[in-house]
């Protein structure tokens, strides 16, 4: 009886001391979402689904290469934070880039734009009808402002990074004020429930 | 810009669209099957047709689209499905109507009714109605669980629904037309004292929303806004439209019963034991 309720006991200890029960520092989203799927198109102009990117940690980032500073921000973050991971896991991670202003970047432009953020960075956009149909899924939206004198626009999008496990299910949000210390930290986790190490 | 594929869903819910269909189907067809010396008048056929279609329009028109980006406008999506909707549907008495059905389908004495029953009057049990009235729209405004809701497309329909039956269940509760002297239904008193009691909360939860300092709803924000609109501007129009128009038709509930409660008060020969309507039991 007291041994049962010694090993009880311990059992819950470790449980407790696992680890899996601390918060992540993204926002949890699992279940929340559906899985990563999409239909897009590439900076070579050909066509870009979910499955060619199928076993990799992806995150998921919506923006437009003239987006002033929340983007180059972010992906600059993400860049910091893919390099702090070490080496054999850095080729897990696959950034997808979602252009959501598809007049303005062609495809030549986006993968000059995404080049400069690294090897970990895929550039994709779309026809506004595949975009829109995406950032539904993901439950946000985009919208354009009024052109200017010379034809400058905004583009309002997410803010957020939506992480996807190697397995494709929506695991977390990123907000924006996440450093890249702590994006890197979920990614090195995420990682290792993979490989479970 | 008028462009009539706003009217069509943004995010089209087959189960939704029947659900509408089937209540504005049972409600004509009752309509014009049932004896004239029943029929609600016009004015009655209106209210509960205009409910029915305002909610159907903030669920399945573009209206819900803007709801799902913008505070403000979900604030006042919630408020047409978990007030002003069931507001009419309950004030144009659709009970002829349900005893049309209720008649039609023989559902007398059908056992699988009486779990259904029995859930139908716990809910309305006064205490549990207010506390459930209010407690949902704490619930769904609880930053953590609205963050979520907005994020997960299920729990958002959920959200919804929820929102829209119990406006429905609360409401019938507090307009029920049958005569709380002949029948069990709830004393006057005791409706008014609860429209009162639901609309501090309500107050209070939107004048905390209109002055916290800091964004307490980001997701609109960390998922963008349907156009560029100041995220305080947005917060501070939602937390008006949680405040301020709730109050109000706690009100008006109230000056409804209040016009109700003496009309019932007026000397009629009453069969059964003499009672106060206005105090309706609420001793």
């Amino acid at each position: 009886m007291k041994t049962g309720l010694a090993a009880l006991l311990a059992a819950l200890a470790l449980l407790a001391g696992c680890g899996n029960n601390q918060p992540w520092h993204g926002k949890d989203i699992s279940g929340l979402m559906p899985e990563l799927a999409f239909e897009l198109t590439g900076t070579n102009g050909q066509t870009v689904t979910a499955s060619d990117s199928a076993g990799q940690l992806r995150l998921l980032y919506f923006g437009f290469t003239s987006c002033p500073d929340v983007c180059p921000d972010t992906l600059a973050r993400l860049r910091v934070a893919i390099n702090q991971l070490p080496e054999a896991k850095r080729e897990q991670v696959e950034v997808l880039f979602v252009s959501v202003d598809p007049k303005r970047d062609t495809p030549e432009r986006l993968a000059s734009y995404v080049n400069f953020f690294g090897e970990h960075v895929t550039g994709l956009t779309g026809t506004e009808a595949q975009l829109r149909a995406l950032s539904k899924r993901y439950r946000t939206t985009f919208g354009y402002d009024e052109p200017d004198e010379n034809g400058n626009y905004n583009v309002s999008h997410s803010s957020a990074v939506y992480a996807f496990d190697h397995q494709g299910r929506a695991r977390l949000l990123m907000r924006p004020d996440l450093s890249a210390q702590a994006i890197s930290e979920d990614l090195a986790r995420l990682s290792r429930e993979h490989t479970g190490t | 810009m008028p462009d009539a594929s706003a009217l069509l869903p943004y995010d089209y819910s087959p189960l939704t669209i029947l659900a509408f269909v089937l209540v504005l189907a049972g409600y004509g067809i009752a309509l014009l099957r049932m004896a004239p010396d029943q029929q609600p008048g016009p004015v009655r056929i209106v209210a509960f047709t205009l409910g029915v279609l305002l909610c159907y329009g903030v669920m399945q028109t573009r209206f819900d689209y803007f709801s799902q980006y913008m505070f403000f406008v979900h604030r006042g999506q919630h408020l047409i499905l978990h007030h002003l909707g069931p507001f009419l549907i309950a004030l144009s008495n659709p009970l002829p109507i349900f005893r049309f059905w209720y008649r039609a389908l023989g559902l007398a004495n059908k056992p699988w009714l009486a779990p259904v029953a029995w859930l139908y009057r716990l809910l309305q049990q006064p205490v549990i109605a207010a506390v459930l009235f209010v407690g949902l729209i704490y619930f769904w405004l609880w930053p953590a669980v609205h963050f979520d809701a907005m994020l997960s497309r299920d729990l958002y329909w959920l959200m919804n629904w929820s929102m829209l039956l119990d406006g429905l269940l609360f409401w019938w509760l507090m307009f029920d037309p049958r005569s709380p002297a002949k029948t069990t239904a709830l004393g006057y008193g005791k409706r008014i004292l609860i429209l009162a009691l639901v609309a501090l909360p309500q107050m209070i939860l939107g004048a905390w929303i209109v002055f916290s300092r800091d964004m307490v709803y980001d997701v609109y924000e960390v998922c963008g806004r349907a156009w560029p609109l100041a995220p305080e501007t947005d917060q501070l129009l939602g937390g008006l439209l949680t405040w301020i128009p709730p109050a109000m038709m706690s009100i008006l509930g109230i000056l409804i019963l209040l016009r109700r409660a003496m009309h019932a008060d007026t000397p009629r020969p009453h069969p059964g034991q003499p009672r106060s309507l206005v105090n309706g039991g609420a001793s």
